[in-house]
């Protein structure tokens, strides 16, 4: 007893301060990837065909690459001669619509909240069923560890939950495989409406490294409608949790006014 | 008979011998009396032929005996009833390719990869009054990866739990071969993606004997840390889930905490928690210098000093060493015959260690010891970790502290045609077996990948026979299997 409550005096408080203070991210982190366009040389295709997801491509006399299947590796920007990829260290990647995640698009934009009609119903109190269709465990893992201390997502209201009946929406991870299909299908069935689905990391938004393979569905997409992107390989979990509240307009003001 | 390789190396295909099946079959079903155990045991197309190749390991003389049949026709003589190691191998071959290891005693899919649904076959049945059986999955109540468990019972008791896997499965095998190409190594980094270095390296160590250049002191260096980060930080993290699902909240809550910060030291290397693109070919994809390696240690004693407190409260609490002392034991003799890897062998007192016995890259120039404990139990495997963590803290501290000079990373030549390499790591769920095959060209004519979970999971069920349903969690835990890395 003695022993435990000793420990608990030097364990201390280790709850983050986020959203009101921003986290503090390795230096290496790599985050929402920045482009400029004007130091490609004419003609160059380095990192397009470095990129093994296919997520950047050549768009008139600039790039563009897609949020959904960026594998957040190194190797676009180790081929890149010229230094004009480089990633930042923004984390916060979340967003309602597919189009928004192409950086060098027209629509990139960052997540906005539910519609204000949902939002009365779960603004307050989400519950998710998390469901994995094929995820290698490491979307899994930062999905799990928002329920630890550190980020401890209860705090907020949301919660993740062991039956469809009792959650508000899905959180999907993986790139959907066909083994998973139809459980996913049912799942998602299950859940009572009115009900929104999250797709985490790059398998459950585009396939991720499985695009493109027979054994899978290239993503929870088409299978469900999905209501909120967050990008990453795995997303930290910094981006899950902006991602999460983000949809529940949990965030400060100021961060919206950023988004470029 | 067989061909002696160590781990890491590789030969001109040729020379692995080809074998008539008879005396395949000896190699094979011999293998646990010779005190060796089955790596591997696949099927892969030669010509119009399908061959199964064999790599048996020699814990004693730290070499991998290998050897190759051709078949003929559509069947073969089953080995499980001898051997009963090699019963998901078989099962294995038999859904992939088609044939019929003849004699086996429980043939059904593996990954239900030619199946309409998945998790649809016989089960294994208790029969009797009051007997019910439980079906749980592929959905479950966790943030767990999906599957399907059968128990068969009697009010809480448990006569015996089957389990259906297969709903991973993303075919990753089958891309592989042609390559090595760009997305090659993105699908070793999320085989299993908890387990991200330790696969990264494996194949990294493929490449490199296929190309018969050896990456860099300190690069080797380099991924001794990281596999050992990714030890600490898993084992942390089970400790913390053990201590949550007996309801000792204390442990679980720092254990949680804790394995994030561990995580966070790999990202401090990399940027990434998992390690994504730090392990490659040649050595390490990220250079330290004196400063962040300086950083590193210190967060490093910061983190050891706390998990010894959270952990060491587990020990000393009556309340958690009652639930886990006696529930989930496997004796000695059931886990060598089912070739237990890794915590869970180690928990029955089998010295099995890639890093100790079959040592590769840091671990050939610096020894880490071997922890077993005897009792086979959830307290088994859950100590052996808790030793576990302390080998590694040890063992990270002074690769830090004397970090070989040099380069991280030199260029990797591309692999060599019509060869044959096998690598070994020892991850931290156990012996992550990788194997290659190469046409002339140099690129994969079969790669096979063996997770640890591949040998592990008939472990579970067997710790859960005469336990009460209740203590499933609790067993699960303390196996912590991957079924990405198994269903591939």
């Amino acid at each position: 007893m003695w022993r435990i409550l000793l420990e608990r005096m030097k364990q201390g408080h280790r709850t983050g301060a986020y959203p009101d203070v921003a986290p503090v991210l390795p230096d290496r982190f790599r985050g929402r990837p920045a482009i400029d366009p004007t130091r490609c040389p004419d003609g160059c295709r380095a990192c397009v065909e470095a990129c093994p997801t296919d997520a950047i491509a050549a768009a008139g006399k600039g790039l563009t690459l897609d949020l959904g299947r960026c594998l957040f590796c190194p190797e676009c920007v180790s081929a890149c001669p010229e230094g004009a990829i480089a990633f930042s260290k923004d984390f916060q990647l979340a967003a309602r619509r597919r189009e928004e995640l192409i950086v060098g698009g027209e629509a990139s934009a960052k997540g906005r909240a539910l519609e204000a009609k949902l939002l009365k119903v779960l603004g307050r109190s989400l519950k998710l069923r998390v469901v994995s269709a094929g995820g290698c465990n490491g979307c899994e893992s930062d999905v799990n560890v928002l329920s630890t201390i550190v980020f401890d997502l209860g705090r907020f209201g949301i919660q993740y939950v062991a039956s469809p009946r009792h959650a508000d929406g899905l959180l999907i991870t993986g790139p959907v495989t066909a083994n998973m299909h139809l459980a996913l299908q049912k799942t998602y069935e299950a859940v009572p409406p009115p009900k929104i689905v999250i797709a985490v990391g790059a398998c459950a938004i585009s396939g991720g490294p499985y695009i493109g393979h027979d054994e899978v569905k290239n993503g929870a997409e088409g299978t469900v409608p999905v209501d909120m992107y967050i990008p990453g390989c795995p997303p930290h979990p910094y981006t899950i949790l902006d991602g999460l509240l983000a949809l529940l307009d949990r965030l400060p003001k100021e961060r919206l006014a950023a988004v470029k | 008979m067989t061909l002696a390789l160590a781990n890491g190396t590789s030969v001109p295909w040729g020379s692995v011998p080809s074998l008539g099946m008879d005396a395949f079959r000896e190699v094979v079903v011999g293998a646990p009396e010779r005190g060796q155990r089955v790596s591997a045991l696949f099927g892969a197309p030669r010509g119009d032929r399908l061959i199964l190749v064999v790599v048996l390991a020699d814990d004693d003389s730290g070499l991998l005996e290998c050897a190759a049949t051709t078949l003929d026709g559509k069947e073969f003589p089953s080995m499980t009833p001898e051997c009963p190691e090699v019963h998901l191998f078989e099962r294995e071959i038999a859904e992939e390719w088609g044939v019929i290891p003849t004699g086996h005693p429980w043939l059904k899919p593996v990954r239900f990869t030619k199946s309409k649904l998945p998790g649809v076959t016989d089960f294994f049945r208790v029969e009797g009054e009051e007997i019910h059986e439980v079906a749980v999955g592929p959905v479950h109540a966790g943030v767990i990866e999906p599957g399907h468990f059968r128990f068969q019972c009697h009010g809480e008791h448990v006569f015996h739990l089957e389990i259906a896997l297969g709903y991973q499965h993303r075919g990753v095998e089958r891309s592989l071969v042609a390559g090595p190409n760009k997305r090659t190594i993105h699908y070793m980094e999320t085989l299993a993606g908890d387990t991200t270095v330790g696969h990264a390296t494996a194949y990294c160590q493929i490449l490199e004997a296929l190309g018969g250049r050896r990456a860099t002191p300190r690069g080797y260096a380099l991924r001794g840390v990281a596999l050992e980060l990714e030890r600490l930080a898993n084992h942390t993290g089970d400790l913390g889930a053990l201590a949550g699902d007996v309801g000792f909240l204390p442990t679980a809550s720092y254990c949680g905490r804790l394995r994030g910060d561990f995580l966070n030291l790999t990202a401090l290397l990399c940027g990434s928690r998992f390690g994504r693109g730090l392990v490659r070919p040649g050595g390490v994809g990220f250079e330290v210098d004196a400063e962040r390696v300086a950083e590193l240690r210190k967060r490093l004693d910061v983190a050891a000093r706390d998990v010894a407190g959270a952990v060491s409260l587990l020990w000393t609490s009556p309340t958690v060493m009652a639930r886990f002392e006696d529930t989930g034991r496997i004796a000695l003799d059931t886990a060598a015959a089912m070739g237990l890897v890794g915590p869970a062998a180690r928990a029955c007192g089998l010295r099995r260690d890639a890093r100790k016995t079959h040592p590769s890259g840091i671990f050939q120039m610096v020894h880490i010891p071997l922890c077993t404990t005897e009792t086979g139990d959830v307290f088994a495997r859950a100590y052996v970790r808790w030793l576990e963590i302390e080998r590694s803290i040890d063992y990270v501290r002074a690769q830090l502290g004397e970090l070989p000079r040099g380069e991280a990373r030199r260029d990797c030549p591309p692999p060599k045609g019509a060869s044959f390499a096998v690598s070994l790591v020892e991850g931290w769920r156990g012996e992550i077996c990788h194997v290659a095959l190469t046409d002339d060209l140099g690129r994969f004519a079969a790669y096979k990948v063996v997770d640890p979970s591949f040998h592990n999971w008939m472990g579970l069920a067997m710790a859960l026979r005469d336990q009460q349903i209740s203590d499933f969690p609790l067993c699960n835990k303390s196996f912590n299997l991957s079924y990405c890395g198994h269903d591939l």
